[in-house]
């Protein structure tokens, strides 16, 4: 059993090592011999500990201090809803709180911990370790999240298979690290032997650039779509990553290439990682997709490509989902099913989609039928289906197509498309975040419909 | 319209439709500065290939991405001249 500060405290002295935040540092030195929590560390001992940073920067160093002292720690992305709060506070068994601001004192949990930017030497560090169970969220079909368990062993396996790590490496992140992605670059910096920078909350991307090139960054990740939106900012230049990682989304061969010819010094890989699944394989040839040869083959992960869809099974997978809700994880075989759809074209396999019909928009998921359900309000609509549109700039986009009441008709009613357009596209901006509004809206006589009278959905 | 302004007619669109405000539209304008974020301008692209028949950005996967609106301009000027040339679209401006 070990923990991250565990990790760091064996590792060959963590000296010049720092954390980097949109407003300072901290050295990995401070950081194990301090605290961020004021006295509140010991009273966390042992519990269920809900960590509900606005900056990441603070969750980072709670989830230091924490890991192999708390019982559980749940991780809350930063774009959580405040309506889910109450149903993962009952769910995981919450009794306390660790935040960088003033939380919501209705929910009811008795202990509340603040965290702070700033680390203070600490007079002791709790000695009583246990495995902490880390619970990361995903969005499920209902809207509500979805609470994935992992740990230690199988947040940190992927890290072990990868060649023994450079001594000057500087991480840093597009991504945020409450989510998958974002945690594991956070244990690979915190495992290997560099530091790590952070992106602050709201921070432009053109400033965190900067900062990135600031301290040298030399191993940057992100999604395809923050790779994009980085190359289209004046300061692209302000790094020289020796390797660029992409993942949380399909790498297609225009932003590898875009990202080669831009960084010709630089390594680019991508890899296939879900929070259920774990990393699955880096592919490193320079080519989208992967190699058929990866099927089957012996190693950390096993590879199944079964019903068309990528199934994965290793140490790295989760534990499994808490709550009776959900289904089990894995198969009979131990497999986890990604749900990504794959197509086999010569000796490789391409991304085709996902077969829920989740729309995956520069990294954020859509659930179709919830933008269905806001474009049905319209009293004009009969039906309507969402649908993705491959984007160039976010990976794909929500497109519609709306069928209207025979009355509401342009021909009929006499109110012109143009209007319903953006009556429709009113009411979505209304109920729903920016990235599930429809792109453009098509206006259709008849939606085709599948044999048990459901919208016949194409990945 | 010139490509130009069908440009510049959809970026205000898709700033209106947001609520956002937009800086003065020159060519030196950094599009990330713009007011739009990415994915307003994701869905600038989208808009565009309806509007135009062409997106400079899936041509190949060679592609560059935009810094300026010239330069975002420019790209699919040149985009709807070779496929002009190709009769993929009209040859005639888009109206």
């Amino acid at each position: 059993m070990t923990s991250i500060r565990d990790s760091l405290a064996k590792a060959s002295g963590c000296s010049g090592r720092s954390l980097w935040g949109a407003a300072g540092g901290i050295s990995l030195d401070d950081l194990l011999c301090g605290t961020a929590l004021g006295g509140g560390a010991a009273q966390l001992t042992g519990r269920s500990v809900l960590v509900a940073t606005r900056d990441q920067f603070t969750a980072a160093l709670a989830l230091i201090e924490l890991d192999g002292s708390a019982r559980r720690l749940i991780v809350c992305p930063p774009d959580i809803s405040p309506e889910h709060l109450p149903a993962i506070i009952a769910t995981a068994g919450v009794d306390a709180i660790v935040s960088d601001h003033d939380h919501d004192d209705r929910l009811a949990v008795a202990l509340r911990v603040r965290c702070s930017p700033q680390v203070t030497p600490a007079k002791s560090v709790p000695r009583d370790r246990c495995a902490t169970e880390w619970l990361l969220l995903t969005s499920g079909t209902t809207g509500a999240p979805k609470m994935v368990a992992h740990n230690f062993a199988s947040l940190t396996a992927p890290i072990g298979g990868s060649p023994r790590q450079e001594g000057d490496v500087v991480w840093g992140t597009f991504y945020d690290i409450r989510r998958y992605g974002g945690l594991q670059i956070f244990f690979r910096a915190l495992l290997g032997r560099g530091s790590f920078v952070l992106c602050g909350a709201g921070e432009p991307i053109g400033d965190f650039l900067v900062r990135l090139g600031s301290h040298g960054a030399t191993h940057v990740s992100g999604t395809p779509s923050h790779w994009r939106r980085a190359l289209m900012s004046p300061h692209a230049r302000a790094i020289a990553p020796r390797y660029v990682r992409l993942s949380g989304e399909i790498a297609d061969q225009g932003i590898l290439n875009a990202l080669s010819t831009f960084y010709p010094q630089a390594r680019v890989g991508h890899a296939f990682a879900s929070t259920e699944a774990g990393v699955g394989f880096e592919v490193n040839d320079g080519l989208e997709g992967f190699p058929t040869s990866l099927v089957g083959a012996p190693g950390d992960v096993h590879i199944r490509v079964h019903d068309g869809s990528l199934r994965l099974r290793s140490a790295r997978n989760a534990v499994g989902y808490l709550g009776e809700e959900h289904p089990a994880l894995t198969d009979d075989d131990g497999f986890v099913d990604t749900g990504d759809m794959v197509e086999r074209r010569g000796d490789r396999y391409y991304f085709l989609g996902r077969r829920s019909g989740v729309i995956n928009v520069g990294g954020l998921k859509v659930y179709p039928e919830e933008v269905e359900a806001a474009i049905n309000r319209h009293p004009a609509v009969r039906m309507s289906m969402v649908r993705p549109r491959r984007s160039p700039i976010t990976g794909a986009l929500v497109i519609a197509d709306v069928v209207l009441k025979r009355e509401s008709d342009p021909g009929t009613a006499g109110c012109p498309l143009v209007e319903y357009r953006q009556e429709i596209l009113r009411i979505c901006h209304d109920r729903l975040a920016a990235h599930k509004v429809p792109a453009t809206i098509r206006f259709v006589p008849a939606l085709e419909m599948a044999a048990a009278g459901k919208l016949a959905r194409h990945a | 319209m010139s490509i130009r302004s069908t440009v510049i007619s959809e970026v205000e669109q898709i700033a209106a439709e947001n609520k956002k405000g937009l800086a003065p539209l020159t060519d030196q304008l950094v599009l990330l500065d713009s007011g739009l974020d990415s994915l307003a301008i994701a869905i600038l692209v989208a808009r565009l290939e309806e509007t135009l028949g062409v997106d400079p950005f899936s041509e190949s996967d060679d592609v560059s991405y935009p810094v300026t609106l010239g330069d975002f301009i420019r790209s699919y000027e040149r985009s709807y001249e070779n496929a002009a040339k190709h009769h993929d679209v009209d040859s005639r401006q888009p109206g």
